[in-house]
C-alpha cells in the first residue's frame, strides 16, 4: 500500500457540479464556533489599537487594561452565579480550562490521594488529561452512563473513595446534547467531601448555571460558544479548591495562569457573557421551538432515523439534535449538507483522524453501524424556521442519494441485513454483517 | 463566505458528487463485497466479464467521500481490462487517477482494490474455466 503525500488544492471554481452558487447558508454547527456579535466585535476594537496595554505595567497603558479585565470578569462570574469576580481565571479556551482544573487540582492533592472520577462522556480535554495523569501513576474511574447519556449516580456514589481529589461531570455532552442532574451530583460530591469540576463548554451562555447551587468548585467555559470570540477560556475555581498552576511563568491571573492575557478576546468575551445572560431565556425558547420543527421534520420525512441522546424536553439542551440515520456513512451526510450550504458535524469514524467512532457514542451503546451514519445539528439565535424547513427537505434527499449508493440500503431490502432502529426479524446484524465482509469480528 | 472550499481535491469531489458506474449488474459473473475493519465502511464491485475482458462495472458504497470517490475511479479504470491485467490492479492507480487523497483516506482506495479482487475471485470461482487461463497469476485480496 502506498501512502501519498497529500496537496491541498483550492478550486477556483467548484467541480462539474456547481458547488458554488447555493442557494441557502444555514449554519448548524454553533457547538464548535458561533460569530461574535457586532456589539461585542465594537468592544473589543480600540483593546487591539488604542487600549493596547499589558494587564501587568504598572503605567496607566497597563491600569487602564487591567480594569477592562476586571469589568469581565464581573461579566463572566454573572454567567455563572458566582459571588467573587476574583474566582475567574482566564485562559485560552476550554481545553486549557480543563487542563488545568484536572491536572492542577491533580497536583495540588497528590499527598491527599491520586485517584480521579470521571464521566465517561466527557469532552475529550478532559479525558486526555486524564489519560496523561494515568500515565503518571494517577488511578481513574469512568462512571458509565445510561443509554440516554445521563451519569449513573449509584455508580458514581460507588466509585468516590477516600483517596479521591476531584469529581469531573459536564453540565452538557457536547454530543449528544445530555444535561446532567448536576444538584444531584453536587451534593453527592459535598457529602463525600470532594471537590466537583463542571465542564460548562456546552451549555454557558444557552442553559442557566449556578455555581452555588451545585457546589461546583471548579467551572469553565469559553465565550465562542456564545457569540463572543475565540481565546477566551474561563475557570471558575472557589478559593477553597486547591490548585496548582501547570503553565510557569509570571504571576498573571494570581499565579494560577502565567502567560500576557488576550485582552481583546478577554473584553469581547464579557460582553458577550453579559448579552448571553441578558438573552438566555429568549434562547432557549427560539432554539426549543426549531429543534422541535427540525426533529419533527426529519423523523417525520426520513424512515430509519433515531435521534441519540435524552428526547427534547427537560434532560436535553435546545440547541442539540444528534442523529443517526440508517444504511448510510457520516461523512458522506455532512460533505453533502455542505455542497448544499448546511454545515453540521458527524461523530462517525470516517471524519476522524484516528478513525474512531465518538467516544460519546460509544459510552451511550450505540450500534456501530449507527454510530457510522452519525450527524451532528446544533442550532443558534440567527436560525430560522425556514432555515430548518430547507434543512429537512435538503437532508431527506441526501439520504435518499446515499441510501441509492448504498449495498447496506439495497441488502436491507432485500431482507439480508435488519435494521437496528425497527427491526424487522428478518436477515442479520449490519454489525454482523459488516464483520464478515472485513473478516474481523464485530465491533 | 466563499463558496469553494472543499474537503477533497476537485477531481475527488467530481466523483463524490457524480460517481460512475453506480449501481449492480444483474447479469454480473462476479460480485465482491469487503469491509474496512478499520473505519466500517463496506464496498460492493460487480463485473461483467466476457472473453476474458472486463465488459462492464458498477460499484455500491457505504462509506465516507473518499470511499465512494475511490470505488467510482477504480470501477471507471478496470472497465476494458482483461482479467490478468485486472488482477495486477492496484490502489495507487486509484489514488494517482483521483489526484491524491488525504493519507488517513488512502485505505479507501484500497477497500476498492479489495472489492476488485474479491469481485475477480468470485468470478473465477463461477467460472473454473476462467481459472485456468490465469493460474500462472494467483489472486490475492
Amino acid at each position: 500500500m502506498a501512502s501519498r503525500g497529500f496537496s491541498f488544492q483550492m478550486p477556483s471554481v467548484g467541480p462539474s457540479e456547481p458547488i458554488s452558487r447555493v442557494m441557502r447558508h444555514v449554519f448548524l454547527d454553533h457547538q464548535s464556533a458561533t460569530p461574535v456579535l457586532p456589539e461585542v466585535f465594537e468592544a473589543m476594537r480600540p483593546y487591539f489599537t488604542e487600549y493596547f496595554g499589558n494587564a501587568s505595567s504598572l503605567h496607566q497603558h497597563g491600569l487602564r487594561v487591567r480594569d477592562a479585565l476586571a469589568t469581565s470578569r464581573k461579566q463572566m462570574a454573572g454567567l455563572i452565579q458566582a459571588d467573587n469576580p476574583d474566582d475567574i481565571f482566564f485562559t485560552s479556551d476550554g481545553t486549557e480550562s480543563s487542563n488545568l482544573a484536572i491536572k492542577g487540582v491533580a497536583y495540588a492533592n497528590e499527598r491527599k490521594g491520586r485517584h480521579l472520577v470521571v464521566s465517561a462522556t466527557e469532552h475529550p480535554s478532559v479525558m486526555n488529561s486524564v489519560e496523561f495523569l494515568e500515565k503518571q501513576g494517577w488511578t481513574c474511574t469512568r462512571v458509565g452512563v445510561t443509554p440516554a447519556g445521563l451519569i449513573k449516580l449509584d455508580e458514581l456514589e460507588a466509585a468516590i473513595t477516600p483517596q479521591t481529589v476531584l469529581v469531573a461531570v459536564h453540565h452538557v455532552n457536547h454530543d449528544i446534547g445530555a444535561i446532567q442532574p448536576m444538584r444531584e451530583v453536587g451534593r453527592l460530591c459535598a457529602a463525600k467531601g470532594v471537590p466537583l469540576y463542571v465542564d460548562c463548554e456546552a451549555s454557558a451562555g444557552w442553559l442557566p448555571i449556578d455555581v452555588k447551587d451545585w457546589g461546583a468548585a471548579l467551572v469553565s467555559f469559553s465565550a465562542h460558544r456564545f457569540y463572543g470570540p475565540k481565546g477566551a477560556g474561563v475557570l471558575y475555581r472557589n478559593r477553597k479548591a486547591r490548585i496548582v498552576s501547570i503553565l510557569h511563568g509570571g504571576v498573571q491571573e494570581g499565579g494560577r495562569r502565567a502567560g500576557t492575557e488576550n485582552v481583546p478576546a478577554i473584553v469581547g468575551g464579557g460582553v458577550a457573557a453579559a448579552i448571553a445572560a441578558d438573552r438566555l431565556q429568549a434562547r432557549i425558547a427560539h432554539t426549543g421551538v426549531l429543534q422541535k420543527r427540525l426533529w419533527d421534520g426529519l423523523s417525520s420525512r426520513i424512515p430509519y432515523i433515531q435521534l441519540n441522546g435524552p428526547l427534547p424536553g427537560p434532560d436535553r439542551i435546545t440547541t442539540n439534535l444528534n442523529l443517526s440515520t440508517e444504511f448510510i456513512e457520516g461523512e458522506g451526510q455532512l460533505l453533502l449538507c455542505d455542497l448544499n450550504g448546511i454545515a453540521v458535524a458527524s461523530g462517525s469514524s470516517c471524519v476522524s483522524k484516528s478513525l474512531k467512532i465518538s467516544h460519546v457514542l460509544g459510552a451511550i451503546g450505540l450500534d456501530h453501524a449507527l454510530a457510522q451514519g452519525n450527524i451532528i445539528m446544533t442550532l443558534g439565535e440567527a436560525n430560522t424556521v425556514e432555515d430548518v424547513d430547507y434543512v429537512v427537505e435538503t437532508f431527506a434527499t441526501i439520504v435518499k442519494k446515499l441510501r441509492g449508493m448504498s449495498p447496506m440500503w439495497d441488502e436491507f431490502e432485500r431482507g439480508v441485513i435488519d435494521s437496528v432502529i425497527a427491526p424487522t426479524g428478518r436477515g442479520k446484524s449490519f454489525s454482523a454483517h459488516a464483520a464478515e465482509v472485513s473478516g474481523k469480528p464485530a465491533h | 463566505m466563499s463558496d469553494t472550499y472543499t474537503l477533497y481535491n476537485p477531481t475527488v469531489m467530481d466523483h463524490f458528487m457524480n460517481p460512475r458506474n453506480m449501481g449492480d449488474l444483474k447479469d454480473a459473473d462476479g460480485v465482491g463485497e469487503v469491509g474496512a475493519a478499520a473505519c466500517g465502511d463496506i464496498m460492493k464491485i460487480s463485473l461483467r466479464i466476457k472473453d476474458g475482458r472486463i465488459e462492464d462495472a458498477r460499484f455500491k458504497t457505504f462509506g465516507c467521500g473518499s470511499a465512494i470517490a475511490s470505488s467510482s475511479m477504480a470501477t471507471e479504470l478496470i472497465k476494458g481490462r482483461t482479467i490478468e491485467e485486472a488482477l495486477s490492479f492496484s490502489n495507487e492507480e486509484v489514488v494517482d487517477a483521483l489526484g491524491g487523497l488525504p493519507p488517513v483516506k488512502i485505505h479507501c482506495s484500497v477497500l476498492a482494490e479489495e472489492a476488485l479482487k474479491a469481485a475477480l475471485e468470485d468470478y473465477v470461482k463461477r467460472h473454473p474455466e476462467a481459472a485456468k487461463a490465469v493460474a500462472a497469476q494467483p489472486v490475492s485480496a
